[in-house]
């Protein structure tokens, strides 16, 4: 009987839920599904981009389009191997309408995969692997942030006009950097200079004495690094302490500096790197995004809230063009692709293939910030090689 | 290649191999003396490098902090020899591998709850931190002239107590047949207590010299492992001469290779490996 009266009550609580979600439905919200990291090394990231997600969506009355929005999230843990369960996770069982995600680029590539399976829309809100945008694209994959390309290319642009005739680079052996590497020599040789050598470390390997030893002996006017995070700071720091930063100049995409300034300390000040944000940014656009983010979270925003808040303006022009109704996805991935987003980096449009077409600013290391000193490139294509759509 | 950036790169190595040794020394005194795979060798070098950076942090003295994180290093060991691995010494490698394999999930766990999963620095002493100008563009830091240093002062250290005393003629007979130097009267249990903790010392003075030239970070010990691995096949399993010279050729081989072969560097260490295994199965100095 008393099984009997479980196996009763177990029906009923069921029953119950299903009816619960049908009114749910009914209310029909847009629903989000934000697949992030939130542990790790790269929980902070993870933490802005939504951060600045949900300040567009507050700065317009909590709604899209006049609809409520649901948020669903998930902690990638950063771990690609994970990446394809995790998505279908957020696509199969909470029927999001688009999602935004990730940090890590090998999340990001298994996010693709599930978004085409899916017919869902996707918007990347960092990751900078080519080929989400490039060999990978299709009419529902976005990104908000940059394509490694952008970022090494346009300082390749600077260094050639800044006169440096030889370079060699250094970076992990490893996808991300060799995709930064080439892009800065075409940029580099393309306005004249000539890139001497590329010298790898093994990922993810922070012993750079050696490959600074032999650069160091070939005398090269510049040297160009793509590190980040921990490996950037100990990077910089080793180069300060072989003694080159007084004689080849150091040059970077703004990874080998962004977020870690305070750590790097003496060694990094006067470097000059490359990003589509900087500190100091100094427009009516951003400072009312600084100031309205510091309000709401008490916290100053960075490259990734900027890319997170972007995130939520580029589907929000979506759903706007077909007053709220998320089912017709074409009209609304047609909207997003022929936007204008005004972002506080500068206002941007999207490539064919999805990627920003946007300024990159050269900045200083000055004190524990990037400050922005000048445009390298101005609206920068990504060339979304391999691109089917173009 | 000019001479000044040869001999760079040749104390490079050197320094590279001798901070080898002190891990794969203790591995494979562990396995030639215990019989114990132990895959958490790795965590006890991770250990290390965290402790020098929370040491180094609360006393301002990275000095002070090698001092007393060696002990408080040689204490886990002996807790964790006593309360786990001695359990283990008769069972299958595949039961230790498994253990050892799990401790190294529980050990970066730990280390998780403890410290977080940031990349931390170790401040190198003002006293050290100077470097030695060879040609204009081109110095070696005195840091890692003091690391070679400490690691040559171990060696000859292990290399006496091993040789020349009567603990180590004790070790030598234990490994040699257990049984009969037990019956001799000889406590077997405390020498394994005490090679394990000599192995996990090692290992963790390695972390922390290593760790304001390293940084200290999640993964680090079992990235170290595997080429630690890689020497104790190299050198023979159990023979810490073995351990020595292979440390030494696998720092030649991947600094060398790092800059004259940099597509490959990341293969050539197991490139060497394979190549010494067709030449010796069992490594060069089995015993």
């Amino acid at each position: 009987m008393a099984t009997f009266h479980l196996r009763f009550v177990q029906i009923l609580s069921v029953a119950a839920l299903g009816m619960a979600t049908t009114v749910v439905h009914a209310q029909e919200k847009i629903r989000i599904g934000f697949m992030l990291p939130y542990s790790g090394t790269f929980a902070a990231l993870g933490v802005a981009i939504e951060n600045g997600f949900k300040l567009y969506v507050a700065e317009n009355g909590g709604k899209l389009a006049n609809r409520e929005v649901e948020y669903f999230k998930l902690d990638d843990e950063s771990d690609p191997s994970k990446a394809i369960q995790n998505a279908n996770r957020l696509v199969q069982r909470d029927k999001v309408d688009v999602l935004i995600g990730s940090v890590h680029s090998g999340v990001a590539l298994a996010l693709t995969k599930v978004a085409k399976d899916n017919d869902v829309t996707l918007i990347v809100p960092n990751a900078g692997v080519g080929a989400v945008t490039g060999a990978l694209c299709a009419p529902n994959i976005f990104r908000s942030s940059y394509s490694a390309w952008q970022t090494a290319y346009s300082m390749g642009k600077v260094a050639a006009q800044k006169g440096k005739k030889t370079a060699m680079t250094i970076t992990w052996k490893y996808s991300a950097g060799e995709e930064q590497v080439a892009a800065f020599r075409q940029g580099f040789e393309e306005s004249g200079g000539k890139v001497l050598r590329d010298l790898n470390v093994p990922f993810p390997n922070v012993e750079f004495q050696a490959t600074l030893t032999e650069a160091a002996s070939a005398k090269p006017d510049a040297i160009f690094a793509f590190f980040a995070g921990g490996a950037a700071v100990k990077f910089v720091q080793d180069y300060a302490a072989a003694g080159l930063n007084r004689s080849i100049t150091l040059y970077g995409s703004g990874f080998l500096t962004d977020g870690t300034l305070q750590a790097q300390g003496k060694s990094a000040q006067g470097i000059l790197t490359t990003l589509h944000y900087g500190d100091g940014l100094n427009t009516p656009r951003n400072n009312a995004f600084r100031t309205s983010y510091a309000k709401t979270y008490k916290l100053q925003p960075d490259v990734y809230a900027v890319q997170g808040y972007d995130a939520a303006q580029m589907f929000a022009a979506g759903v706007k063009a077909v007053g709220g109704d998320v089912k017709q996805k074409d009209a609304l991935r047609k909207a997003i692709r022929a936007a204008r987003i005004d972002s506080p980096r500068g206002s941007f449009v999207l490539s064919k293939a999805g990627n920003p077409v946007q300024d990159f600013y050269l900045r200083e290391a000055v004190g524990n910030e990037n400050k922005v000193i000048g445009i390298a490139v101005k609206a920068l294509a990504d060339p979304a090689k391999g691109c089917r759509m173009l | 290649m000019d001479l000044a950036n040869f001999l760079i790169q040749l104390l490079n190595s050197v320094q590279y191999g001798l901070l080898l040794f002190m891990l794969a020394a203790g591995l494979t005194l562990i396995f030639g003396i215990m019989d114990v795979v132990n895959l958490a060798h790795g965590s006890f070098y991770m250990l290390g490098a965290y402790l020098a950076y929370s040491l180094s942090g609360a006393f301002d003295s990275l000095l002070l902090a090698i001092l007393v994180g060696t002990i408080l290093s040689v204490l886990f060991g002996l807790a964790l020899e006593r309360l786990l691995f001695r359990h283990f010494y008769d069972r299958d490698h595949l039961d230790q591998v498994l253990l050892t394999f799990g401790l190294i999930y529980i050990f970066e766990e730990l280390r998780s709850i403890l410290w977080g999963d940031d990349v931390h620095g170790a401040k190198i002493p003002d006293l050290l931190s100077a470097s030695i100008p060879l040609t204009e563009t081109m110095s070696y830091p005195v840091y890692r002239l003091f690391m070679s240093g400490v690691c040559i002062v171990l060696a000859i250290g292990l290399y006496l107590l091993i040789s020349k005393t009567r603990l180590g003629m004790k070790i030598r007979a234990g490994a040699f047949n257990r049984e009969m130097t037990e019956s001799l009267g000889i406590n077997i249990k405390l020498i394994h207590g005490a090679v394990f903790a000599l192995g996990v010392g090692l290992a963790a003075i390695a972390g922390m010299i290593a760790a304001p030239i390293s940084s200290v970070y999640p993964n680090m010990g079992s990235q170290v492992l595997i080429t630690c691995f890689v020497v104790v096949v190299i050198g023979g399993i159990g023979s810490v001469r073995g351990a020595l010279i292979a440390a030494l050729l696998v720092g030649l081989v991947d600094t060398f290779g790092k800059v004259l072969l940099p597509q490959v560097a990341g293969m050539l260490v197991y490139i060497l490996m394979a190549a010494v295994l067709l030449w010796k199965p069992e490594g060069m100095f089995k015993q």
